[in-house]
């Protein structure tokens, strides 16, 4: 079989150079493997899988870009490894595959994202206002289209994490993952801040428990969004409008000064829920699975373990400062300089 | 023997898809200490590869619609093998599912006056299909997934369970599975369990199905006594792409063709005007000019053939591209391209426009896409207890894709995400009721756990054995050559030899490493599931003399009268020597035998014979 799962016709091959190891430490290895027309990123690491590594560690589910399961820095750059043509990548020069490096390494590509998921579970669920009376005869609410295509966009989501591991807030400060969020968890407040049947309050709690105002809106989420989803324009500087009432931020101010942007009328943002303290909506939700290294004192920071680190080619190599809460002028930087280069 | 950690719930839901979360909240609403148990991460199960729609009679589109069209629509699409009472319940409940989404955060798209806008799709008289775009399944299984968070649902991610556990007096007290990130074996005892396991296309070579459907949970009950219906019918999606090869069978939504799509052959013709089966013939178009009105007013037409149920369109593509008429890389073409404006195709196909533009270079506003059929769907399953999803084994239930009767021979488009609402709902309350009843405490046999556990590290110590990949490699070109869309006798038999031999391969497995996320290593142990669905399939299509929805052969064209009033029920009798793969069952033991279907009621017979 081996010659049948290699045979391509072609006579070109391809070089993969994939990040071997765990949290003790690990090494790149090179792979040369026949081309094949038309082949994702994915389906090389397959074939390598079941012709030279069969122990090749790599998550992955759907390989069509719909679960967000094979997020892994590809040259460098955060990509999904089923939705990366090999033909878009550079000919004839070797391809570098590392593991997200914002999250802990369990084996080879897989990452531990255990972070993400008790970030979402600190998130005040999603609240809905009563039915009407003509609501509950009709069967269901009624919502225009233009009113729920706001949130439809943060919905999109795949929950991939690729915006987590560009984010420079806790890709290079693994102690600021106690007090954030993340893009994607931005996304999703504001998924819920601007659903028209909604009414918690979740601005206080972005400002003071979820680091909002540590978002320089460098736009490097937006950038590695497979969903094309703009993260920054309008999830993340729209709450941060909204969360002034609460906390004044001047990079928000700035980011009305660039952008023109209104404040959300004030019967819009009133809508406010009975109990929606952080300590209220916290459920007592465990997700095992994955060795979870939230507490910073006892997490693997990326400092003490091996990384795979690729100077030449890795993104979001930045030394981009620690992004300051108050600073407006950390906003001047373009956002293409810390942005990933392919 | 292995070291094991050992958790304790009243009820366990193995699988986090659709089916499986809304067990689960059903449970934890009911007071019960619930846990899913996932294979993969929470988020990801295939659920979230579902694009068109769910279908419920809601009747916010055509307010003729109701629960008795849906039903029918049902049960004619599944060629009347379906368990009556469950496409009932189904046609019944779905409404109040879909709303009840809405109540948990789901924004779907909207009609003017701001209620739930419908789709339409094939085998579904009205418009019915409430989606978001084409990424239904992603919103439905967020929806599920942020609201088990919120109700406080523990989850056990990316754990493999390999076999059921039962105590001495037979019913299921729990599974034994193992942590893929550490390899460390873990059993859940629980008084319930569900099985959410979803489908089993990963034994076929093009198959829209992500990595995770071997049929773990259809294998899992069968070994553990439960009997098991209707494996042959299987249902090819007509439109998969086909290019390029490293993408084949990736699912391009029946949306399409509900959006106005129509296939064509390579000489540009719309044949599906030639393959209008006497069924569906009084309400099909049969000129183009008719099916084409219709889109805009189902009133002013009948409906085009593009929109036949899922099978029939299948068979159609297969036809032309066997005779010669195919596009390029063997498929034929889907063409909405010169049917609708750029923007409407963006709008309303996002992810169908995403997909072929970045997997396959197409932009599907200027070109037709290549489409062939893929391995998409099982129809067959655990046999269950309409109304309470339980088995034939004590304490244990099945939703979702694993559950065989709802869908009879062939599915309709929308039916699957509906199907998981409602009878996830009724798993959640059926082994709930079943927990809550349940007298003395659930015990574990150490040696069933100590059994799955030596089978499961025992291909770390076979040295340079097969290697498994090469064995999944083999049965995928087995499956897809020899019991694919098309079937014949002499092919079955050539087949069910070659799982023999497979299996007796797969028992000599090695793999290197350790067994700390090794892909090797699972993959070892997804193999037995993998043979056992896969002889399932095999046996029941060799036994079914006759064609029938999903299940097609060549050697028996036409529908068999009394074939189509039993189901193939397969099982394993007695107490079997534990000698196939992995310590399971070997395949060889598997019986098969026709039984009848439950017999539909003179008040539901009725709407079958006012129509048509």
């Amino acid at each position: 079989m081996s010659e049948e799962l290699n045979d391509n016709g072609s006579g070109e091959q391809v070089t993969m150079r994939l990040w071997r190891g765990d949290d003790t430490g690990g090494e790149f290895a090179e792979y040369v493997m026949p081309a094949q027309e038309g082949e994702v990123v994915l389906d090389v690491i397959h074939r390598v899988q079941a012709t030279k590594a069969p122990d090749l560690a790599c998550r992955w589910n759907c390989k069509a870009g719909k679960c967000g399961s094979c997020s892994a820095e590809i040259n460098g750059r955060p990509a999904l490894m089923c939705m990366t043509r090999m033909d878009t990548l550079p000919p004839g020069e070797t391809v570098t595959v590392a593991p997200m490096r914002t999250f802990p390494i369990l084996r080879d590509l897989v990452t531990d994202v255990s972070y993400n998921y008790e970030v979402a579970k600190r998130i005040p669920p999603f609240n809905p206002r009563p039915k009407t009376e003509d609501e509950e005869e009709a069967g269901g609410y009624r919502m225009q289209q233009i009113d729920v295509e706001r949130s439809q966009e943060f919905r999109k989501c795949i929950e991939c994490y690729l915006c987590q591991d560009v984010c420079h807030v806790i890709r290079d400060h693994e102690e600021n993952k106690t007090a954030f969020a993340g893009p994607r968890f931005f996304a999703r407040s504001a998924e819920l801040e601007m659903h028209p049947l909604d009414v918690n309050d979740r601005r206080e709690l972005l400002q003071q428990e979820q680091g909002l105002g540590k978002c320089n809106i460098t736009k490097c989420c937006t950038e590695v969004c497979p969903e094309h989803i703009k993260i920054t324009d309008n999830a993340i500087i729209p709450l941060k409008e909204r969360a002034v009432d609460a906390k004044y931020d001047p990079v928000a101010w700035l980011g009305r000064k660039i952008l023109n942007r209104s404040k959300r009328a004030p019967s819009e943002a009133a809508a406010t829920s009975p109990a929606t303290g952080p300590a209220a909506v916290q459920p007592a939700v465990a997700v095992h699975g994955i060795p979870v290294a939230l507490d910073a004192a006892d997490a693997t920071t990326n400092g003490s373990s091996p990384r795979p680190s690729d100077s030449g080619t890795s993104a979001a190599e930045s030394s981009a400062a620690e992004p300051s809460e108050t600073d407006p002028s950390s906003t001047d930087q373009s956002p293409t300089e810390d942005a990933p280069t392919g | 023997m292995t070291d094991y950690e050992t958790h304790d719930f009243d009820v366990i839901i193995v699988g986090a898809g659709g089916a499986g979360l809304r067990a689960a909240i059903e449970a934890r609403s009911q007071g019960l200490r619930t846990a899913l148990v996932c294979k993969s991460l929470l988020g990801k199960a295939h659920t979230v590869m579902a694009e068109g729609g769910v279908a419920a009679a809601l009747g916010n589109v055509y307010s003729e619609d109701n629960w008795k069209v849906h039903f029918r629509d049902t049960m004619r699409g599944g060629k009347m093998l379906n368990n009556w009472r469950m496409a009932q319940l189904h046609a019944q409940e779905s409404p109040d599912r879909v709303r009840e989404l809405e109540d948990w955060g789901a924004l779907f798209d909207r009609t003017e006056d701001g209620l739930i806008l419908q789709r339409d799709f094939g085998g579904h008289r009205y418009a019915r299909l409430a989606h978001v775009g084409d990424r239904t399944g992603l919103e439905l299984i967020r929806t599920l997934q942020q609201k088990a968070v919120a109700d406080g649902i523990e989850v056990f991610m990316e754990v493999k369970v390999l076999r059921l556990l039962a105590d001495a007096d037979g019913a299921v007290s729990g599974v034994v599975g193992y942590w893929r990130p550490t390899g460390e074996f873990v059993v859940f005892t629980a008084k319930a369990v569900v099985i959410a396991t979803g489908g089993v296309g990963k034994s076929w070579m093009y198959t829209s199905n992500s990595w995770e459907s071997t049929g773990d949970g259809h294998a899992m009950s069968l070994w553990a006594g439960a009997d098991v219906i209707d494996m042959e019918c299987i249902q090819f999606h007509p439109t998969g792409m086909v290019w390029p090869l490293s993408v084949r069978g990736i699912l391009v939504t029946e949306g399409v063709r509900g959006d106005g799509g129509v296939l064509r052959n390579s000489d540009g013709k719309r044949f599906m005007f030639d393959y209008i089966p006497p069924m569906f013939a009084a309400e099909t178009a049969d000129t183009e000019e008719e099916g084409d009105k219709w889109y805009d007013d189902h009133t002013a037409g009948r409906r085009p053939p593009e929109l036949l149920p899922r099978d029939e369109v299948a068979r159609s593509i297969n036809s032309e591209v066997k005779a010669g008429r195919g596009s390029p890389h063997g498929g034929v073409f889907l063409d909405i391209a010169t049917r609708r404006t750029a923007e409407d195709i963006r709008r309303r196909l996002p992810s169908m426009y995403h997909q072929f533009k970045e997997l396959a270079g197409v932009d599907i506003t200027a070109e037709p896409m290549e489409v062939g059929p893929t391995c998409h769907y099982i129809m067959g399953g655990v046999r269950v207890d309409a109304d309470s999803a339980a088995t034939t084994v004590p304490g244990l239930f099945a939703a979702g894709e694993v559950a065989g009767g709802m869908h009879g021979a062939n599915r309709l488009g929308g039916n699957s995400l509906s199907d998981l609402l409602v009878f996830g709902r009724r798993a959640g309350i059926g082994a709930s009721e079943f927990a809550s009843e349940r007298t003395g405490s659930v015990t574990v046999d150490e040696g069933q756990v100590a059994a799955a556990i030596d089978a499961a590290v025992a291909p770390f110590e076979v040295e340079s054995g097969e290697n498994p990949y090469e064995i999944h490699h083999e049965l995928q070109a087995t499956m897809q050559s020899l019991v694919g869309i098309i079937r014949t006798g002499s092919e079955l038999e050539e087949a069910v030899e070659k799982l023999d031999k497979l299996e007796e391969r797969a028992t000599r497995v090695s793999v290197s490493g350790g067994p700390r996320y090794n892909p090797g290593w699972n993959l070892t142990t997804d193999l037995p599931s993998m043979l056992t669905v896969s002889r399932l399939t095999a046996q029941g299509a060799l036994n079914r003399k006759e064609s029938r929805g999903g299940h097609t052969r060549d050697d028996y064209p036409k529908p068999v009268a009394e074939m189509g009033l039993v189901n193939f029920v397969q099982r394993i009798p007695g107490d079997p020597d534990a000698d196939g793969v992995g310590g399971t069952p070997s395949i060889r033991s598997i019986t098969v035998d026709p039984e009848p279907i439950p017999v539909l009621p003179d008040d539901l017979k009725e709407l079958f014979e006012e129509e048509t």
